[in-house]
């Protein structure tokens, strides 16, 4: 509980922050919060149930083309039905988990990883060679941020819309894990054959875990459609699934907090130190490494016990 | 940092008429397939700046270049860095048409210029021109030097062509002026290939190529290009070749070797043009950097310019973006590709040049090398080449599938 | 499209197939023994170019390249194993992660040694003809390609099937526990096939610098390509990457001639539909 008092009082802070910050970095505020609720969903998957997605921006893909497609074609999400978008983009994204995760969800640990991995190269391969519906190699453009009352052209209040939505999401997905639905994921995560001998339909579970990360993901990709103004077939490809994956293993796995302090790491180092040195890679792999070998609990193992 | 502050304060007073700043962001490719093409870009652009020891008419010239790595959506997010975070007044390059797509609305969003110094985007200088207040081009659209092209091909005697184009809007808008031109003189594009982006492995698709085509229509860039026609001739294909500007430029020429003889391309500059201006620029460059300019060079060369022209008649102001717009659209310059000016939707009315890759001794170098001869010249050509810019503007952007392809299968 | 279009176009997707073999197979060995993936993969590939434009450079051999690169690469994948992987224990997850970290790290050291430009492999100019064949004209490099993928791969099954090291692998795949009991150290299993993966990637990475050239980014392209083969061909199963490399060359092969709108999706779909039916690949086991 404290935790999510410390979190709030953080965003809150960003929040009454943000104005005086200047213009590029109340877009960075805004990428590292699209970020975080990506990572949040690979948190659930890796954190809770046990299962490494590497193929998460999968997910935000759809959302994000679904979000430019809709825009550019039909005209439509670019106000009040804004929020049907969102809607729409997350039962996308849940949507196409739905799918792949029949595929995916017969294997575990590594194997997953693979799969995920694979499935993810398929919507690569759409959003990269189905010209007449993605736009291909161009990606699509989009003329503007929605405006309904309010104009999310506005980076503030765009910002604002976004960290919202993160607030909302981060409590939906802590409402799930705290759920008993939530606890048998954990349990999963342990004890696989223990849970199936008590009963419990673990292929069940994991599945709805996995077409409930695909829905926010999809979440994430609206966002990230407008955050940028521009869909590309890049932001699917295997570094940006990589990118999610990293981001919770920085920041911490089964803490959701944790993929929060991963983007704003990732974030940090790739949009802002790159800009002042040429160096920051190494940062991000050395910090990475150690993570990895001396911290397994993520940055938010320094604080607390680690996992949940 | 006080010391520095000193150090500038001292750097200040040693070159006496600098008071004012102008704050230039430059994107080009830095990493990845293409980033020797973004060196091309920002050697051209700096040549100029070192000759004008970074001084425009008493501005002095800050140039930050960042590596958009030939991505649209990296591009984006540079420039809003470039705009953003350094408050540069003009974003410059973007190699990529579609890159050039994608950072226009940024210009609109920053309310900064914008120059398409490479990015050949067709429909910025054309539909879109009015949702984009803030960008100007200074080099050319996809389709300018094709059109023409078009029509010495058919002029020549090839009758069919078959064409192979990079899968992204530069090749769409390349072949889809050539074949305009082509078809409206009678000659008729019989196949449309469409490799990536990025291809290398031309295996796939070089058997697809119809045999009975007269010549080869190919639009390759970067890497692509030195590629091809490569494993054409591995694959025994013997057609004429027929290739968008970017095919031949002289980025990719001192890397090909002999497959590529005969083969006709076109494009606003050549570094074989035999005039005093590129004669000499083409000694400076080569002096400075070891290799033969290409159009990436130049255009970025001439950009930098242009900007400068604006500079020295408001006398190192910076004009704010609507009046920069303004300024640079009325200048008329002699340049290292010829005579340039703008036309009135800010696009560069230009000459345009049929070349030939021939093997020669130029400018007084004494080794054989390939060049660009050039054996036809289409004086002032504009981007609606001889077509009424108001019927033009009514037919949709080239794409993929305009003009359709009436003559495939 | 007459038989001489279908017989090019097997060649061609069979010769991209032999650098996939070359790629994946070190993937699936690494795999089958130590039950990690290794996200670094496609590093070691893009590096043993590197290393070998280098050597180019130096002292103009082709020839001597493929070796040095290959071996330098295989001694910083043992480097690799023995300090950073080996500590970890058997965590199988970790391992992986870890190796995402290596990807990161060897990309930027790469763009600091060679910088960012787009190079090429000029193979020696007897393998830069074209021969003719039944009036097809085939390019002598692919040639060597697929002679070298096959005599790799029959190299490979000879001392995994006829060897005592091979026996000790497979003995090791099968049941590391097992192996334990009686008496192998599986550790150095381990590091030796580390580092073999490690050196069939890098050759991969000289091969195939020829006609995909050796920039930045290169890594993670040719890594999903790779999975590809392993998960199509079964994970661990050396001859299942046999398959898996022509297979996934074929489908990419004719995908882009006949298909271009689908053709990464007619790359990985097909993957899909294995899992679907077979989910531990066509040879592999559970």
């Amino acid at each position: 509980m404290k935790r999510i008092w410390i979190l709030l009082s953080v965003l809150a802070l960003a929040a009454a922050v943000a104005p005086f910050t200047g213009p590029f970095v109340i877009l960075l505020l805004a990428q590292i919060l699209v970020l975080g609720i990506i990572a949040m969903s690979v948190d659930l998957l890796l954190g809770y149930t046990g299962l490494p997605s590497l193929g998460q921006a999968a997910y935000l893909g759809v959302g994000a083309y679904l979000t430019a497609i809709l825009a550019t074609k039909f005209g439509f999400g670019l106000g009040w039905d804004f929020w049907l978008v969102v809607l729409m983009g997350m039962a996308a994204g849940a949507a196409t988990a739905g799918f792949f995760g029949l595929f995916a969800i017969r294997a575990s640990g590594v194997y997953f990883l693979m799969i995920t991995l694979a499935l993810g190269m398929c919507v690569w391969g759409l959003a990269y060679r189905w010209n007449s519906v993605t736009g291909g190699d161009n990606g699509i453009n989009m003329r503007g941020r929605p405006k309904f009352g309010i104009e999310l052209a506005n980076d503030l209040t765009f910002f604002y819309v976004v960290l919202g939505l993160f607030i909302a999401s981060f409590f939906a997905l802590h409402l799930l894990v705290s759920s008993p639905f939530g606890k048998s994921l954990v349990g999963i995560r342990e004890r696989e054959l223990r849970m199936r001998i008590l009963g419990y339909n673990t292929w069940l579970h994991k599945y709805i875990a996995f077409v409930i990360a695909g829905g926010f993901g999809g979440l994430a990709g609206v966002l990230w459609a407008h955050l940028n103004g521009i869909v590309s077939p890049v932001d699917v490809l295997l570094p940006a699934s990589v990118d999610a994956l990293l981001m919770v293993v920085l920041g911490g796995p089964g803490t959701l907090v944790g993929g929060l302090i991963g983007a704003t790491v990732v974030v940090f180092l790739r949009e802002y130190l790159a800009t002042m040195v040429q160096w920051w890679q190494y940062v991000l792999g050395a910090v990475y490494v150690l993570t990895i070998l001396y911290l397994p609990g993520g940055i938010m193992g320094l604080f607390k016990g680690g996992k949940a | 940092m006080k010391r520095i502050a000193v150090l500038i304060a001292g750097l200040a007073a040693a070159s006496p008429g600098i008071s004012q700043e102008l704050k230039i962001g430059f994107l080009a490719p830095m990493t990845g397939i293409f980033a020797q093409i973004g060196k091309d870009m920002e050697n051209g652009f700096q040549m100029y700046i070192d000759e004008q020891k970074g001084n425009f008419a008493g501005a002095k010239v800050t140039f930050i270049v960042e590596d958009e790595e030939g991505k649209p959506p990296v591009g984006v997010r540079k420039a809003e860095k470039l705009a953003r975070q350094d408050n540069v007044h003009l974003l410059v390059g973007g190699l990529l048409a579609s890159t050039g797509y994608a950072i226009a609305p940024v210009s609109n969003r920053v309310k900064t210029v914008y120059v398409l110094s490479i990015a050949a985007a067709d429909d910025l200088t054309q539909r879109d021109l009015k949702q984009y207040p803030y960008i100007v081009r200074t080099s050319w659209t996809s389709s300018q030097p094709h059109h023409p092209l078009g029509k010495w091909a058919c002029e020549n005697g090839f009758k069919t062509v078959s064409a192979i184009a990079a899968d992204y809007a530069f090749g769409h808008e390349v072949l889809g002026g050539f074949q305009k031109a082509f078809e409206d003189c009678g000659g008729k594009v019989i196949q449309k290939i469409w490799p990536p982006l990025g291809t290398k492995d031309f295996g796939p698709y070089i058997p697809t190529i119809k045999r009975d085509a007269d010549a080869i229509f190919s639009l390759m860039v970067g890497p692509m290009a030195l590629q091809f026609p490569k494993q054409l001739q591995e694959a025994g294909i013997k057609k004429p070749v027929i290739g968008g500007g970017t095919s031949y430029d002289e980025f990719v020429l001192p890397s090909m070797g002999d497959e590529v003889l005969g083969h006709v391309s076109a494009l606003q500059y050549s570094a074989a043009l035999d005039t005093p201006k590129n004669r000499e620029f083409v000694r400076r460059y080569r002096e400075k950097y070891g290799k033969v300019p290409s159009y990436y060079s130049e255009s970025n060369y001439t950009t930098a310019q242009m900007i400068h022209e604006v500079m020295k008649q408001t006398k190192g102001k910076w004009p704010g973006p609507e009046k920069f717009i303004q300024m640079i659209t009325q200048l008329k310059l002699d340049t290292p590709r010829g005579p340039v000016r703008f036309d009135d939707m800010r696009n560069p009315i230009q000459n345009i040049y049929i070349k030939k890759v021939e093997k020669k001794k130029l400018h007084g170098y004494d080794k054989d090398e390939l060049w660009n001869t050039v054996i036809q010249t289409y004086p002032d050509v504009s981007q609606f080449f001889t077509y009424k810019k108001e019927e033009f503007l009514k037919q949709p952007v080239y794409s993929r599938d305009f003009p359709p392809c009436k003559h495939c299968n | 499209m007459d038989a001489n279009f279908w017989l090019i176009q097997t060649f061609n997707g069979v010769s991209y197939g032999a650098l996939l073999f070359l790629l994946a197979s070190g993937l699936t060995l690494i795999f089958g023994v130590m039950r990690i993936v290794n996200l670094s993969h496609g590093a070691y590939f893009l590096l043993g170019g590197y290393v070998a434009i280098s050597v180019m450079r130096a002292s103009g051999s082709w020839l001597l390249a493929l070796p040095i690169a290959a071996l330098a690469i295989a001694l910083l994948g043992l480097f690799v194993e023995r300090v950073f992987l080996r500590p970890l224990g058997f965590d199988p997850l970790r391992q992986v992660l870890l190796t995402v970290g290596f990807a990161f790290l060897f990309q930027q050291a790469a763009l600091d040694i060679w910088g960012g430009d787009n190079l090429i492999i000029q193979p020696p100019p007897a393998l830069s003809a074209s021969v003719v064949v039944g009036g097809l004209h085939l390019p002598v490099y692919r040639i060597f390609m697929v002679a070298l993928a096959c005599a790799i791969g029959l190299a490979l099954w000879f001392a995994m099937e006829r060897t005592r090291i091979g026996a000790i692998v497979r003995a090791t795949v099968d049941d590391a526990e097992m192996a334990r009991g009686i008496g192998i150290d599986t550790s150095k299993v381990s590091m030796f096939i580390f580092a073999l993966g490690a050196f069939l990637a890098a050759l991969g990475g000289v091969i195939g610098g020829a006609f995909l050239g050796i920039y930045p980014g290169l890594d993670f392209e040719v890594l999903p390509v790779a999975f590809a083969v392993v998960i199509i061909g079964g994970m661990g199963s050396l001859a299942g990457a046999a398959i898996g490399s022509m297979l996934v060359g074929l489908a990419d092969n004719f995908g882009k001639a006949l298909f271009p709108e689908i053709a990464y999706f007619s790359l990985y779909a097909p993957m899909v539909l294995i899992l679907a039916m077979k989910p531990t690949g066509l040879l592999g086991r559970e």
